[in-house]
């Protein structure tokens, strides 16, 4: 028996206001369910009207696109812009950095206009409404750095939405050395997500986990979530995962309410 | 007249070989692809911004500020150098001088510059001379890269002296004249022993025709430097790719494809596109004219490799030296594709040859370099290009990619899951 009620297109009668565009990783992928269902709870908690497509959600071709597969890449997409444009989809929120580039920029050179929305610009837009009630309290002793994603940063040019969402739950903010559109990225990016690094001296997320390990803060907060599997993996390597949490921004938030 | 007469086959000389190199560097052009180059609002402030203001440069502030000090330099001395084709033509001295107000600005700031551009440049070499400094080496930094390097700041090294040297001994000739507004200059003046009069005519002279003969063997030394870039950088920032940098640009030859696939009956008229010769980019002349002129605007500074996850961690791949091996093979290929055209091939090519695919797949497109290049330069561009010919005409992609393509084709994601599995977070 669930305790919160999803909702799903297919089984909705009208268009909600937001499509809440899961992703692959978002749906699959165990530690990111969890991110998942503690951006739902948010909507739900604020009353958002959204749904979901659930089964009917396809990869964007993200992957396939990064990793030259032009055809398959228009293929997915032209198949989601489909099934959007069925829907009457207007407005987008998604938990993925790389689906969020995709949607927002890629997807109206084949004819998908929507307006696409990453979840911190959004989380960023409820707290300025100030439809969340947030227990200031509750993290203001703890300390988070911020691992800017690629696609959302440098890719996109969002890095104030994150650290206004990080700081707006009460938590002291961090900066490495090497953030903002200096960021490093955690080397997961362009489809390496799903194949082996090339050989090199080390790897690219143990290079940025020692950056993050650096700042000494209890939590690193990512946004996107193949930047979230690469520094859970470099902190669970340095036998450092008692020391530092790797949440996203919406969990921080969840944590933070009343 | 004499003079008159000698600069202007000079000066001709000159031009026709600066000519003759731009030709043969630009003759290609009309053989890439096109770029679109809508938005000259937008581009105009890209240009302000990131030429004119040194933006990107900045991002390194104490090495930024000796560039732009170098860059605001010469688009001051510039001026003077104009100035200086204009006497040598019309025999006339200072012609600038007819304009006091006007001129005492330029004079003045050429007269400052020229120390402070002296100064930078003496840095620079002392930076490269005496200093180990990561993006100064890599497996693209040949022998020719340094001396090249070397040699451009000793040629405006010399610049810089020859023309303090022209303004020192205007002054010992004309007393009283422009010393409020070469204070520089003045002050060095000072130092010298007043010569006899004809001696310090004859230095005058001498520097003078030193600093113009080396502004015009260095303006035809260019072409084959990496500091070409000095003309073509303005240029490239004005024609940067200015979409966000995550986007991927869009393939219409390939939609044609799909849509026909997707829909049988679709009429082709709908979607009528010439086929291509391939899809991606494999050599040179599947680049775009302005992939091109990124490859010519750069000069190696390295900033991009500097910054790249993959070669901070010991990969392969080097954005500089992609651009760099762009430009090599257009240099490589260019005579023949302009003798033969298109079809033109030596049996060599920018993929393999020059660029391993242990290189391309080495990208995580982060675009730290693209974010990086303090002109405009966007380096995965050129690698998604060819990560698009190896998967697409070869079908050759890491074993595990070509699982994650499989499985997306399959059942529409990255993973082994069946569509049914996305909604199993909804229980909670």
């Amino acid at each position: 028996m669930s305790e919160y009620k999803i909702p799903i297109l297919r089984e909705m009668n009208r268009t909600p206001e937001y499509l809440f565009w899961v992703g692959c990783a978002g749906a699959f992928d165990p530690r990111y369910k969890k991110v998942t269902q503690a951006f739902a709870k948010i909507l739900i908690y604020a009353q958002i009207d959204f749904g979901c497509l659930g089964s009917e959600e396809t990869c964007t071709g993200d992957p396939a696109r990064r990793a030259g597969n032009e055809m398959l890449y228009q293929m997915q997409a032209l198949q989601v812009i489909e099934t959007l444009q069925r829907y009457q989809i207007k407005k987008i929120i998604t938990i993925c950095p790389h689906c969020f580039n995709i949607l927002k920029n890629e997807y109206p050179d084949l004819g998908g206009h929507f307006e696409v929305m990453h979840h911190s610009t959004f989380l960023k837009k409820l707290l300025d409404e100030g439809r969340l009630k947030i227990n200031l309290e509750k993290l203001k002793n703890k300390t988070a750095t911020f691992h800017d994603p690629c696609y959302l940063g440098r890719g996109n040019g969002i890095y104030d939405a994150p650290r206004e969402v990080i700081t707006g739950s009460g938590i002291q903010l961090r900066e490495m050395k090497r953030n903002r559109s200096f960021s490093l990225c955690c080397g997961a990016g362009g489809a390496q997500m799903f194949k082996e690094a090339e050989p090199g001296h080390t790897e690219v997320y143990a290079e940025r986990t020692r950056e993050v390990l650096s700042t000494q803060a209890e939590i690193v907060a990512t946004a996107c979530p193949f930047c979230m599997t690469m520094l859970s993996d470099g902190i669970k390597k340095e036998n450092k995962d008692e020391e530092i949490q790797n949440l996203d921004i919406a969990e921080l938030i969840l944590l933070s309410l009343h | 007249m004499t003079k008159s007469f000698l600069f202007l086959i000079v000066l001709l000389i000159t031009i026709g070989v600066f000519l003759w190199s731009m030709r043969r560097i630009f003759g290609i052009i009309p053989l890439l692809k096109s770029f679109p180059i809508k938005n000259p609002w937008k581009r105009l402030k890209v240009t302000l911004e990131v030429a004119l203001g040194q933006s990107r440069i900045f991002r390194r502030p104490l090495v930024g500020l000796a560039h732009a000090l170098v860059f605001w330099g010469f688009l001051i001395i510039t001026l003077g150098s104009i100035e200086m084709v204009i006497d040598g033509l019309s025999g006339k001295e200072r012609f600038f001088s007819q304009w006091p107000d006007f001129y005492r600005v330029i004079v003045f700031s050429g007269d400052i510059f020229s120390v402070l551009v002296l100064v930078s440049i003496l840095a620079f070499l002392a930076r490269r001379l005496f200093m180990k400094i990561r993006r100064f080496y890599g497996v693209e930094m040949k022998p020719i890269s340094k001396i090249d390097a070397a040699v451009a700041l000793i040629i405006i090294l010399l610049l810089m002296i020859s023309l303090l040297g022209t303004n020192i001994f205007y002054i010992l000739t004309h007393p009283g004249h422009l010393d409020d507004s070469l204070p520089i200059s003045a002050l060095l003046a000072r130092f010298l022993h007043s010569p006899d009069p004809s001696q310090a005519h004859r230095m005058h002279e001498t520097f003078w025709w030193m600093h113009i003969l080396l502004i015009f063997a260095f303006a035809n030394i260019l072409p084959y430097s990496k500091h070409f870039h000095v003309f073509t950088s303005i240029p490239n920032v004005y024609f940067s790719r200015i979409e966000p940098l995550s986007k991927m640009d869009h393939m219409p030859e390939i939609e044609k494809e799909v849509k026909l696939m997707l829909d049988p009956s679709a009429s082709p008229s709908e979607t009528e596109l010439p086929t291509p010769r391939r899809f991606g980019v494999k050599d040179i002349e599947d680049l775009t004219w302005k992939n091109y002129l990124d490859a010519l605007a750069c000069t190696e500074c390295g900033r991009c490799t500097d910054v790249c996850p993959a070669n901070l961690t010991g990969k392969k791949l080097s954005p500089r030296k992609i651009v760099m091996d762009v430009r090599a093979r257009a240099k490589e290929k260019r005579v023949g594709l302009l003798k033969h055209g298109i079809n033109y091939e030596d049996g060599r090519a920018l993929l393999r040859d020059y660029i391993s695919e242990e290189e391309l797949w080495a990208c995580t497109t982060c675009n730290a370099c693209a974010r990086e290049c303090p002109v405009n330069i966007n380096q995965p561009v050129i690698i998604l290009g060819m990560r698009r010919y190896l998967a697409m005409e070869e079908a050759v992609v890491p074993p595990l990619l070509a699982s994650m393509l499989s499985n997306i084709e399959n059942n529409g994601a990255p993973w082994q899951y069946p569509a049914e599995a996305r909604e199993a977070w909804m229980q909670f």
